[in-house]
Parts: C-alpha cells; structure tokens; sequence
C-alpha cells in the first residue's frame, strides 16, 4: 500500500481503504444510518415502518434506473436515454389500455418498443464504436420525439394510468411493504446474479477494464453492448411502468428528472463511470441515500434553491471520499 | 477551422501525420459549411420568401446555443466534459437580469463585465474540483449543475429582471448590409478576441496538449492541473456569455436551466470535436447548432410536426457520428 495522505495514520488509512474497496457497502449502510439518525433528531418521530416503507417506495424506480447506469457504467459507458425511454414506456401504456388486449398487451407493446430503442443505441455503441454518451443523448431526442408526435395523436383517444400499475407503483402491504417489491426484488436478484455468476456479467468487468485486452481474450464486444443496451432499455421501461404508477402520472417528461439522479446514485454507490470496478448492491444503497437525503433537507426546511446546492455538494464529497480511499497509485 | 490546428500539429513527431490531421478537420469544418449552404438554398427552394429578416432571427434565437457550444468545446478539447453548462448559464442570466433591471446603461456595462468574471470563477471552481478531488470531469460538473441551479434560484426564484437597452439592440436587426445579422457579428467578435488570440497562445497550446494526451504534454512540461482549471475557467466564461446572450434576447432572466447542457455536448460532436479530446475548433460546433436550428426551420415549412425535428436531430446525432466512427475504424484497419 502506498503512503498514506494526510493526517490519518498509515494503518488507518490502509483499513479503510481495504473496507472500501472489499466492502464497499459497508461504510454506504453507515452513511445511510446516519442520515436517518439525523432525520431522527431533525424530527423527532418521522422515522417509523411506515417511514421506511415509504422511503423504499420513493427509491424503487430511482434504483431500477440507477441499475441501467451500473450496467452500462461497468463497461465504460452511460446511458443517458433511460429518462425518455422511461417516461415514453409509461405514457405508452397508458394511452393504449383500452386497446383489445387491454393492460398486459399495452405494456408488452410499450416494453417491445423500448427494448427495440435498446437495440439500436447497442448496435451503434457495439457495431459503429460511437462513444454511449452521444448514442443514448441522440436516442433520447429521437425517443421523446416520438413520444411527443404518439401524444398529439392520441390525445383524443383518453388515457389514465392503470389501477393495476398504480396497485404495484404506489400500494403497501400493511401500511409497511412497497407493493413494488414484487417488481423490484426479482430485479435486483437478475443483476446480482447478472454480475456475479455468469460470464457475461464477468465480460462485462472485462470490457469495463481494458476494452482491448476483453477482445484479444475472445470477448463478442458488439454482442454483449448490444445486448447490454437492449436490457438497460428494457430495466428503464419496467422503471418507467413502475414510475407512472407511484405517481398515478403518464407524461412523456415524467422521469427525465431522474437521469442524473441515477447516475448520481451509480456513482455514489462505488461503480466508476470509468468501467471496470462496481456493483448493484452498492447502487441500490446510494438510491437509498439519495432518497433519505432528499427527504431530510425537506425535513430540515431547506428552501429548494438549498436542498439543490447541498444535494450537489454531497456527490462531490462522496464521490471524492470514494477516490480518496480506493485510490491506486 | 481554428489557426491553432497546424501550430498545434508541429508539436507531433511525424510531420506527415499532421499533414493529413490538418486536411481532415478542415474537411469536416468545410463539410458542414457546404451542408448549411445546401440547407440553406434547400431552404429558399421550399419557402421563396426566405430572405434577410429570418435570417436575422435565425441569428438572434440560436446566439445562446452557439456561445454554449464554444463553451463546452473548449473544454472537450482539454480532454474534459462540463454537464453544468446549462446551469451557469441560468445563473449568470439571472444574476445579469436581476442587476440591470431598471438601472442604466453604463451600469449595464460594469454588470456586463462582472457577469464575465463570475463566469471565469465558477468555471473555475468547476475546474478545481475537477482536479483536486480526481473524480471523472462528468461526475464533478454533473453534481456541480446542482449547485449552481440552485444558486440561480437563490437569486431569483422565478423569471424576471431586465436587461440594459443596448445589449438588448446588439443582439436584434442587421448590421449594415441587411444580409449581416448583428447577433451573428457579436459571437464572430467575441470568439476572434477571446478565444483566437488565446488557442494561438502558449496556454491554446497546452489545452490541446493536454486534451491529446495528457501523459505526454506533463512530460514535455506542461502544467497540467493548471491548463485544466484554465480550460474550465474559460468554459465558464463562455458560459456567461451564453448567458448574457439569454438575457439579452428574452430580455429576461430565468433560474430554471434550458436544455442547453445536452444540446451543447450534441453540437460538439456534430462539429467535429473529438469526445476524446485534443481534436477540433470552435467553428465546427458553431455551424452545427445553426445546422441543428435550420433543419428544424425547414421542417416547420415542409409542414411537419413540431416533434419531429426532435426526432431529426436526434437521428442526424447518432448517423453522423456513427459514419465518422466507421470511416475511423476502418481507415485503422487499412
């Protein structure tokens, strides 16, 4: 290990460091924990099962989509249409529930269209090496593009969310249990799985850490990013369908304001947007901390102008603690 | 294309590279020019009555993009991104909008020129961050365009102010020849007296330096963390100027970001600035937000829906770069 910075001592320094790069989500639960103590004291009370059922609930779409960021993030990309494929899946669904084959065939036409938007971003990020950053920009203008044209068509035809979405974004079992899980948990179980027991998690880490070396080795590049990108479109649908029924909302805007939230989450739970280095579980704790920290500047009072410049400042801190402590050098 | 391109090409070892380095990004700056000519004959084709005043709105209502897309090319040359462009703009508006508003003239000069140095300082702040917390620049300016949305709602909570009569006149009409619009002239001054002299300089120098390869430029000498905050610096003062642009052609100012963070980075790329930096000009980015704003004119004439310019330049996005990327990789593999 290298020489420590600092006025922490050497061994010190060394622990955390080993903590954080081992474990990353260890000292993520303690900030977590934190928070809500804080929230705690801030108002005395707040925090119950009820709370914490709500919090979740709050969490759940924000971490479908910072799971899109994780995925695409590993390999060295981002992807910055999640908002518009998300919102364009809800709204989809929701203009088209009184087609003949009712809600299950609206949201499998929805999901198809966005996994067919997933398809083209990957082609292009796998097939033409276009950098991800400017594929999934120019597919998001192409997407809420359309979504816009579908919604001057069909505004005559009277849309609404429905009651089925609004059940699984919005019901709790017992006042505690977000319905959502039912949607959320087998997510969560795919990535993990994804990531840590199958080749084409490992493949992903591969092309994340040396692009080049992930091609010698015989790693499909073209495949697993078309691939990856078709499913990050697929996970931001399914978050989009989620996100309309939390809010009881179907608009072609409705989670553009939760793209750099997800990737902020990415980023806060330990996944470098270099490629190469992270994991799900930790995101899922940084949409947590998200939650929890936007909940408790409401609970503080803070006037939104200052809920914002702290909400920034915090990622920067974290962020720089992360690379601070895991450092290579 | 910019006149640092060949001093910058002699610092290469292999004289013949910087040769065709050259004619290549000239070949794209010129590419686009002769597509927006082509564009706008197209144009005049569809709509006869296309002449001197649309342009001269053409001018006016793109001149916040434009500033914004040198803004953010400069930093992508340095090797960097700034996703808070967006933001600094909405808070240099409202903080020029809120001094000017009923205040005169030559007061409107001072806040002019102070607006500019809070450009250069939040910019700056961006760039030290940057360097001091070594987060990736995406993530770095992607919190930042937090902080400073929220500074601008500190200053103003919703739209309002007002802007000094003259910058509101510098940026409307033509300038002579019906033909010159005003607004066109103030972004060629701006860019031929801040960043000309400055990409010619020993620190234009350094910026694409460190943009082509930031090992080799700090082992030829360059400083490197301080180009980075310089670049970022100068980001931001464009930045401001986007603003005061905004200002100056709503006449208002707004706390709330416009979609010029995305728009920008899409610009860049369209005019041939490499994502990677170290490549390309000002120029290129500055003829492909009019390309990106005529397109949507002639869409508008050939009575389409709104929406699908949208869809337009999303796709011309994704076609245009994935066709440069293919010519690069197979001129790689010949």
């Amino acid at each position: 290990m290298t020489a420590a910075t600092g006025t922490v001592s050497r061994a010190n320094m060394t622990a955390l460091r080993t903590l954080f790069r081992d474990r990353p989500i260890i000292p993520l639960i303690a900030l977590l924990a934190i928070l809500v103590i804080v929230i705690q004291l801030a108002s005395p009370g707040i925090v119950s099962a009820g709370w914490a059922g709500v919090m979740l609930r709050t969490a759940v779409p924000l971490a479908i989509l910072a799971g899109c960021q994780t995925l695409t993030m590993l390999t060295g990309g981002i992807d910055l249409s999640v908002g518009a494929v998300a919102s364009m899946v809800g709204f989809v669904t929701a203009t088209l529930i009184h087609s003949p084959g009712g809600v299950p065939q609206a949201i499998l036409v929805s999901l198809v269209l966005a996994l067919l938007a997933g398809l083209i971003t990957g082609v292009v990020v796998g097939v033409f090496r276009v950098h991800p950053l400017i594929v999934t920009l120019g597919m998001s203008f192409i997407v809420l593009g359309l979504a816009n044209v579908w919604q001057l068509q069909s505004v005559q035809t009277g849309a609404g969310v429905p009651s089925e979405l609004r059940t699984i974004g919005s019901g709790l079992q017992g006042d505690v249990i977000p319905n959502s899980l039912v949607v959320f948990v087998p997510i969560v179980l795919f990535i993990l799985l994804l990531l840590r027991r199958t080749g084409y998690g490992r493949v992903l880490f591969a092309i994340g850490d040396n692009p080049v070396a992930a091609r010698l080795s015989g790693a499909r590049s073209w495949q697993v990013l078309t691939a990856l990108y078709a499913l990050s479109a697929l996970l931001a649908g399914i978050a989009g369908l989620v996100l309309s029924g939390l809010t009881n909302t179907a608009s072609v805007t409705l989670a553009d304001s939760s793209v750099l939230p997800s990737v902020a989450a990415a980023v806060i739970g330990g996944t470098s947007i270099l490629g190469g280095r992270g994991g799900y579980g930790g995101t899922i704790v940084g949409a947590l901390i998200l939650t929890v920290l936007s909940a408790l500047l409401t609970a503080l009072g803070l006037p939104e102008p200052t809920r914002q410049i702290v909400f920034g400042a915090i990622i920067v801190i974290v962020a720089a603690a992360y690379n601070r402590v895991t450092a290579e050098t | 294309m910019t006149a640092a391109a060949p001093t910058v090409d002699t610092a290469r070892s292999r004289p013949l590279d910087a040769v065709a380095g050259y004619v290549r990004r000239n070949a794209w700056t010129f590419g686009l020019i002769l597509l927006l000519a082509g564009l706008f004959a197209f144009t005049k084709l569809i709509q006869p009555r296309y002449g001197p005043i649309p342009i001269q709105g053409l001018a006016t209502s793109v001149q916040p993009l434009v500033l914004a897309a040198v803004a953010q090319a400069i930093v992508v040359i340095s090797g960097g991104i700034d996703l808070s462009i967006g933001s600094m703009m909405a808070l240099t508006s409202v903080v020029s909008a809120s001094l000017m508003d009923k205040q005169s003239d030559q007061f409107g000069i001072l806040v002019v020129i102070g607006v500019m140095l809070l450009g250069l300082v939040i910019g700056g702040i961006n760039g030290t961050l940057v360097v001091l917390t070594r987060v990736p620049d995406i993530v770095v300016t992607l919190a930042m365009s937090f902080v400073w949305a929220g500074c601008a709602l500190l200053v103003r909570s919703g739209p309002g102010g007002g802007a000094a009569g003259w910058l509101k006149s510098i940026v409307v009409g033509p300038l002579g020849n019906e033909w010159i619009p005003k607004a066109a002239v103030v972004v060629l001054v701006v860019v031929f007296v801040i960043w000309i002299p400055l990409s010619r300089s020993r620190l234009g120098l350094s910026i694409y330096g460190i943009g082509s390869d930031r090992l080799a430029a700090f082992r030829s000498g360059v400083p490197v963390s301080r180009t980075r905050v310089l670049a970022y610096a100068l980001t931001g003062l464009f930045s401001a100027l986007a603003g005061l642009s905004l200002t100056a052609t709503t006449g208002i100012g707004s706390p709330v970001p416009g979609p010029y963070t995305l728009l920008s980075v899409a610009a860049v790329v369209l005019g041939g600035v490499s994502l990677a930096g170290g490549r390309g000009g000002v120029f290129g980015p500055i003829v492909a937000v009019v390309i990106l704003q005529i397109i949507q004119t002639d869409l508008t004439f050939l009575r389409f829906d709104s929406n699908y310019a949208l869809v337009a330049q999303g796709a011309i996005l994704i076609v245009v770069t994935g066709f440069s990327s293919l010519l690069s990789i197979r001129r790689a593999r010949s």
